[in-house]
């Protein structure tokens, strides 16, 4: 499809990257610092609950077709 | 002025097998099925004397289809649950289809109680395989390998209600929803550079109207079998949607349809626009996390699916001011947060992490990706993709992202619970789930429309529920606390 073009540029990390700029406040950094730690406090989390052998896993997952 | 109407969602579940040893999915769904019981208790199988899943809504029954008639035939497990729901083995995946419920808020509180039964159900089976054996349990619609299994939503429309305006009023609805019920997903089966796209089902279908569900997969489905009075009811058999873990998305999936539907029925929908190509509109605004590219409609102008959408909204607010004095609670929930998350999509589509799991699922991607520098395809990502879908508390990222506060809750967590052994108070699921629960040694099979029991007589005796808003706690429940035993009831019943 050519529409995938879309969807990848309008993805990412452009977007995220400019909402921290946008509040010049310093409650609005302090609101952007937590954010951030709270993100990182995520992937953290999430780098421990992934499935460990997560490429194998994903190739290996295979579903029968339903309705 | 529209009937009251009701509605049940059916989910096939994923299902993925680690360990030792090698265990196919139909067995390994059966083992789950089979694993999920009430202390013991001998099962109260399905009754399926009033299934004809191949009558067509347009008028005849199709002699020949590829729809299999499985389960109790090939000892697959098949059992109704004290709740009303029906839990099962469907093709090749745990089924679990809600209670029959009035409100689209139930709906949210009976999908959830759903998604514990299959966590606490893959746990059993595990125990019941080799050491080492993990049972995974994914609600999600795809395996991003080409295969594709349902989430369909059920809902009673009045038979005078003509199958064609319905079809024509909700085409444009069905393309343009995945904006909120879309559940993500990376990639495409469609071939060219897709990185990721709000539904995980659109893909898979191919033409407008049909009466399939697993082979050219129609954005309108047509099986006629409505599970009720067939002189007064159909079923509207909706099989386009995905599955939501976001209880915002359920609610709004559910409460939107609710609501139109009763706009269609009392034709007080204004004239829309058709689209020009719906199965290609439905692929486009699935690939357009924007919301903003024009659709072709067939008047030669174009609307994007953010415009279609607020039409609809416009027309439900519009009737609902004309029809209710004071507007129930419920109905005015679902039309506040319809037209909120309308106005972030188009301001924000990111935004609406936390509300709809398509946005949700995409921030944890983008995040996951930009810390380990990954590609869009790469295995890792995909886990990301998968795992959100985890019914696992404890694993699942969607789930992860709940107790971290991420994600808007509308129920709470006491009412899930109680609705995994409890059902719906105010249709006929209450009767089918306190039967169950009070006499199940004498109920040999249960079904949407019926009860069958034995108690000692000549024959069995068949109870038949074919009014789906009969059999409430108010209308039924003193009967059923005044007698003893169920001979007594089927006594009382016939009397």
């Amino acid at each position: 499809m050519s529409d995938g073009g879309q969807a990848r540029e309008s993805g990412g990390a452009k977007d995220r990257e400019h909402e921290p700029e946008e509040q010049s406040a310093t409650t609005g950094e302090e609101t952007s610092r937590e954010v951030l730690d709270d993100v990182d406090e995520l992937l953290d989390e999430i780098d421990d609950v992934l499935e460990e052998n997560a490429e194998e896993f994903v190739r290996g997952y295979v579903q029968k077709g339903g309705q | 002025m529209a009937t009251p109407k009701f509605v049940g969602v059916e989910t096939e579940y994923g299902i993925a097998v680690d360990g030792p040893t090698e265990v196919n999915p139909v067995l390994a769904s059966s083992l789950l099925v089979g694993a999920y019981r009430d202390g013991g208790d001998r099962d109260v199988r399905w009754d399926h004397s009033d299934e004809h899943p191949l009558r067509d809504a347009r008028g005849y029954e199709v002699p020949d289809a590829h729809e299999p008639v499985v389960d109790d035939e090939l000892g697959l497990a098949n059992t109704v649950l004290t709740n009303g729901a029906r839990f099962y083995v469907d093709h090749a995946h745990p089924e679990y289809a809600t209670p029959e419920c009035s409100t689209a808020r139930d709906l949210v509180v009976w999908d959830k109680a759903g998604e514990r039964i299959l966590e606490d159900a893959a746990r059993r089976a595990a125990a019941s395989l080799p050491p080492g054996s993990r049972v995974l349990v994914h609600k999600n619609n795809t395996d991003g390998k080409g295969a594709a299994y349902g989430t369909h939503e059920n809902y009673l429309v009045p038979r005078e209600v003509p199958f064609g305006r319905l079809t024509r009023q909700l085409l444009p609805f069905f393309v343009t929803r995945p904006i909120y019920t879309g559940a993500g997903r990376l990639g495409t089966e469609l071939g060219g550079e897709v990185a990721f796209q709000l539904s995980q089902r659109a893909d898979f279908f191919e033409v407008e109207v049909g009466l399939e569900t697993t082979l050219k997969r129609p954005l309108m489905n047509t099986r006629d079998e409505p599970h009720a009075d067939p002189d007064r009811y159909r079923r509207l058999h909706v099989i386009n949607g995905d599955a939501n873990l976001c209880e915002v998305a359920t609610l709004l999936k559910v409460g939107t349809m609710l609501l139109l539907l009763d706009v269609i029925e009392d034709d007080a929908l204004p004239a829309l626009p058709e689209l020009a190509e719906p199965v290609e509109a439905f692929h486009q605004v699935s690939h357009d996390l924007t919301g903003t590219r024009p659709l072709r409609l067939d008047d030669g102008t174009t609307a994007t699916a953010l415009e279609i959408q607020e039409r609809y909204l416009d027309a439900c607010r519009r009737y609902v001011k004309d029809r209710d004095s004071a507007l129930d609670p419920g109905t005015a929930d679902v039309l506040e947060r319809w037209e909120a998350v309308l106005a972030t999509a188009a301001s924000d589509p990111r935004a609406l992490a936390g509300q709809v799991d398509w946005a949700t699922k995409l921030e944890l991607l983008e995040s996951y990706r930009e810390r380990h520098g990954l590609a869009w395809d790469h295995d890792r990502l995909k886990m990301v993709d998968l795992q959100y879908h985890d019914v696992r508390r404890d694993k699942g990222l969607f789930h992860r992202l709940v107790e971290r506060g991420r994600v808007e809750r509308l129920v709470s967590e006491a009412e899930i619970v109680a609705a995994i052994d409890e059902p719906p108070p105010d249709t006929r699921a209450w009767f089918r789930g306190e039967c169950i629960r009070r006499f199940r040694k004498q109920i040999v099979a249960a079904g949407w429309d019926s009860l069958i029991f034995d108690v000692g007589g000549e024959a069995l005796q068949r109870v038949p529920m074919m009014e789906p808003g009969r059999g409430t706690r108010e209308s039924v429940g003193p009967l059923l606390d005044s007698v003893g035993s169920a001979a007594e009831l089927l006594e009382q019943l016939t009397s």
